[in-house]
């Protein structure tokens, strides 16, 4: 025990020092006393960022955010949410508090053709007492009611972050469940913190693994016939695609998930390719179903005109016959003819911009970067949520010297390189934009909710068209000037 | 029943608790906001809240991973709090839980507290509010976050002439609105919380991170010593009322009032202030009123025919219930997803409540939407998650409350006050008259001109 006074200088000290702090911290407007930086990047995000150099060095990727750090990802209940829910005439029942629900009801641009149970949000609502006493019974009684009611063939069931911790058996109700009414009752391991949003991804493949079940009996398979993968048919581009496959002479079974179906997920199986769009969320299904049903699969791109035609082409040498490639030839001469003189104009106007990319996923990224060029656009600074290493090469291949290159990116970076690059366009999600408004760089939605189509060759016009009306609006002329 | 679904809740008609504490925040000088849980929550919430006001709108997480859960997120969180500081250089951090959180059984005060001794932080206020996402809707959510904001700052403080005013559901337009008012009858208030600047902030050609503007801690600590509150809260259950408690601890006269929506209510908000404050209504105000009351019988005929559906948080619907019985629209459908005791009560008080409307508390919009369509309802009014009824059931949506994110200009919208009163009116007048005047012709058509054809022949 110290003598009284002892202490009390003790005290007296660390007053006078707290005040010379503080004064210091006025004075220099940093906080010494705290230990704490200021900065506009986090140092432990330093392997996450680096400025194309064309080495060998390579972007540290697919990893938990950093806690703090303000993430533009979303999580593992998100991820199945988006590539799963456009399965038009299924339940989606989410298991859980509301807010899940709630969140993900009916925004996605994804259209569908005819049913349209997919648009409704159904919730089991937890409360307080659910989670103390557990869930299941409400489960139970939400998929008796929906059966009952909705009539449908399958129901899928998201698991959210609670359930995963007070320990419903989802998988165990929903074997009872499809035991009991003879349907397809699928569990979506869904968890929202049980991985990042690509773990998401894969719970939906998952699921629709689960619904396209066995493996037949090898029969021959037509070598015209089709999947279509990692299109959610965002505005109807789907649609616009569809309506080449049918010129070119190609059968689409299933499109997954765009404008989905159960019973052609069913049947996905006998399909001689499986084509993928959106690789970040279907390149695991993909390979899933390469095991199981020996369907081999070959990615493509209908972002920007240039991947368009060599997509429709490498579709054409896939099926190994030639009336599809003189079709494919025939087609895109046409829509080549109907579209250049267009981009053309668009390319007048557009030519010499520089723009940065912040979207979801890292081959949304390199369509957008050839896009850009085509354009005439310089791309400055690239980042993605969910990258993969070989598209983060793939990117820093496409992209000049000393461009940015960015993983799982954050407000307080974007508005740095963004600034620091001098972007004239962002592209990214919907968080992003009013980022860019507020820097007073013009913006493009390249986003699940978007109401234009961006593929296809009438996509690539909408692209050139919606870049040109934001970065050559006259609103920048005045906000530059000021009063 | 509630609603059609037992077991279910269909197309849901309320957002969870984090998402109401995140919105009062962002009414705080120098806030920044990190939530505890899965990465999941902030960024949905950052969303809605952002298409909304169409403004940046940062939210950190704790990002929690699976094994992060099994051993708690102790580390996660402080390692979030060092990095929200070092990046946003924060005046206030409110920690919000979650679902995932408050089910694992994280302490989070003590969790804070600890991260505050060991990197000696004095100068942040770092405020935990517990918002599980089962515990209640972003209704309960905002005043939980305002009550700790509140019992965070306030302490014994000097008598002063001011008026706490709890804002709850209002716009930034709508703030920047009332404290014209209260200028005008020269009150001094502390405004609690005041998003006027914060989500609404001015074109600079700079991304402030934390915006200018909000309410001062220093305001909030000296509410305890101010002559009275208002609550714009009439159905805030009391444990989770901020006036209450500054009454229950300090002796301050609560008044709680409906949003000043509609003429009654801003007679009841103004008559309060001028009570409190001993003040009489100054003439610009009086000719407001009269000027509201011009526009109201200039719209009552277009007005008496509207049948309407009322949806959102209880305060927001509430207001519009009134405002449609004193203009002679039939509120047919009065309904909140939000679980409250006091909402259905209230609302049959209100004078000359049709006996016959359907008042519905936790309810869902599938269940809306089927009443719309059974009572033929022509007027929806309530926020943007009504679109879906409209779209079905071609009825047409006065976009009001919270979210409005396929719209712009929720920022702007002003609906208070006698001037916000009038502007809504003439929303809701002018698309009764959009549907009558675009569908007269064909429908007076169908109805007479075929029977005196086959009359004459």
């Amino acid at each position: 025990m110290k003598p009284l006074w002892v202490s009390d200088i003790e005290v007296l000290f660390a007053a006078v020092w707290r005040a010379k702090q503080d004064f210091l911290y006025r004075k220099r407007g940093d906080r010494p006393e705290r230990g704490i930086k200021m900065s506009a990047t986090l140092k432990e995000r330093d392997s996450f960022i680096l400025y194309n150099d064309k080495s060998e060095r390579g972007l540290a990727c697919n990893q938990s955010s950093v806690s703090g750090a303000v993430s533009q990802r979303a999580c593992v209940y998100c991820g199945a949410r988006v590539v799963l829910n456009p399965v038009a005439d299924a339940v989606h029942i989410v298991h859980g508090p509301i807010g899940c629900a709630s969140y993900t009801w009916d925004i996605r641009g994804s259209l569908s053709s005819g049913p349209e149970l997919y648009r409704n949000s159904y919730s089991t609502d937890l409360g307080e007492q659910d989670i103390i006493f557990g869930g299941e019974d409400k489960l139970k009684a939400a998929i008796d009611e929906a059966v009952k009611t909705l009539d449908p063939s399958v129901i899928f069931v998201y698991a959210t972050c609670v359930v995963g911790i007070i320990g419903d058996d989802i998988g165990g109700i929903c074997r009872a469940a499809e035991k009991q009414y003879g349907i397809r009752v699928i569990p979506v391991s869904s968890s929202g913190f049980a991985g990042t949003k690509t773990s998401g991804y894969k719970a939906a493949c998952d699921a629709m693994m689960e619904l396209m079940g066995e493996p037949e009996s090898d029969s021959e398979r037509d070598p015209l016939t089709f999947n279509y993968l990692g299109d959610f048919n965002l505005a109807g581009e789907l649609w616009i695609l569809k309506n080449y496959f049918d010129e070119i002479g190609i059968d689409v079974i299933a499109t997954i998930s765009g404008d989905g179906r159960c019973e052609d997920l069913k049947r996905a199986k006998g399909a001689a390719h499986n084509i993928i769009q959106c690789a970040g969320s279907m390149h695991y299904l993909a390979s899933k179903m390469e095991a199981r049903y020996a369907i081999p699969y070959t990615q493509v791109s209908f972002f920007g005109l240039d991947d368009t035609i060599e997509s429709l082409e490498e579709i054409a040498r896939l099926t190994g016959s030639d009336a599809v490639m003189e079709r494919v030839q025939r087609l895109v001469a046409r829509k080549t003819a109907e579209v250049e003189p267009v981009l053309d104009r668009y390319r007048q106007r557009l030519s010499g911009k520089t723009a940065a990319i912040y979207v979801g996923g890292g081959f949304k990224a390199i369509s957008l970067i050839k896009q850009f060029n085509s354009l005439g656009i310089k791309t400055v600074m690239v980042g993605t949520q969910t990258g993969r290493p070989s598209e983060y090469e793939t990117i820093k291949f496409l992209s000049d010297m000393g461009t940015v290159i960015l993983d799982d990116a954050n407000p307080s970076e974007l508005k740095h390189f963004i600034t620091e690059k001098g972007a004239d366009i962002l592209v990214g999600g919907v968080k992003e934009r009013p980022l860019a408004f507020k820097l007073g760089v013009a913006f493009i939605d390249h986003n699940h909710e978007r109401k234009h189509p961006l593929a296809g060759f009438e996509g690539a016009v909408n692209f050139a068209k919606e870049v040109d009306l934001t970065v050559n609006s006259p609103v920048w002329d005045m906000a530059r000037e000021g009063f | 029943m509630s609603r059609n679904f037992v077991s279910m809740n269909v197309n849901p008609c309320k957002m969870c608790m984090a998402m109401g504490a995140s919105l009062a925040f962002k009414g705080i000088e120098g806030a920044m906001l990190l939530m505890h849980g899965s990465q999941g929550c902030s960024t949905y919430i950052r969303r809605h809240i952002s298409t909304h006001y169409d403004e940046p709108v940062d939210i950190a997480s704790s990002s929690l991973n699976e094994k992060d859960t099994i051993h708690g997120g102790a580390k996660n969180l402080k390692h979030g709090l060092k990095n929200v500081i070092s990046l946003y250089d924060p005046k206030v951090i409110g920690v919000l839980t979650t679902c995932l959180t408050e089910t694992i059984g994280e302490d989070t005060a003590a969790i804070v507290d600890d991260f505050k001794k060991k990197h000696g932080i004095r100068d942040i206020d770092i405020i935990p509010v517990a918002t599980p996402g089962y515990g209640g809707s972003h209704y309960e959510g905002y005043y939980a976050a305002v009550r700790e904001m509140v019992r965070y700052y306030a302490g014994p403080a000097e008598t002063h002439e001011g008026v706490n005013i709890i804002t709850g559901w209002m716009t930034p337009a709508e703030v920047r609105e009332l404290k014209r008012i209260l200028a005008l009858l020269e009150i001094d208030a502390a405004i609690l919380p005041d998003i006027s600047d914060t989500l609404d902030e001015p074109y600079s050609g700079a991304y402030h991170m934390i915006p200018a503007g909000g309410t001062k801690a220093a305001d909030i600590a000296a509410m305890a010593g101010a002559r009275a509150t208002i609550e714009f809260g009439l159905n805030v259950p009391p444990a989770l009322s901020p006036g209450a408690w500054l009454e229950q601890n300090y002796g301050v006269p609560l008044h709680r009032l409906p949003l000043p929506v509609g003429l009654k209510n801003t007679d009841a908000f103004l008559a309060t202030l001028c009570n409190i404050a001993g003040c009489e209504l100054p003439k610009e105000l009086k000719d407001e009123r009269g000027r509201l009351m011009d526009a109201m019988i200039d719209s009552h005929k277009y007005n008496a025919e509207g049948r309407a559906a009322l949806f959102g948080d209880p305060e927001t619907v509430y207001a519009a219930a009134a405002l449609c019985l004193e203009n002679g629209i039939d509120p047919v459908i009065v309904a909140t997803g939000t679980k409250n005791d006091s909402f259905t009560k209230e609302v049959r008080e209100l004078t000359g409540f049709p006996p016959k409307a359907h008042v519905l508390a936790d309810t869902d919009f599938e269940t809306i939407q089927t009443l719309v369509r059974e009572e033929g309802v022509n007027l929806l009014i309530g926020h943007s998650d009504g679109k879906f009824v409209e779209e079905k059931e071609g009825v047409p949506l006065i976009r009001i409350g919270f979210p409005v994110h396929d719209r712009v200009g929720a920022q702007r919208q002003m609906h208070i006050g006698y001037m916000g009163t009038a502007l809504l009116l003439d929303r809701t007048a002018n698309a009764l008259i959009q549907a009558k005047h675009s569908g007269f012709r064909q429908e007076l058509f169908d109805t007479f001109y075929r029977k005196t054809e086959a009359r004459g022949a």
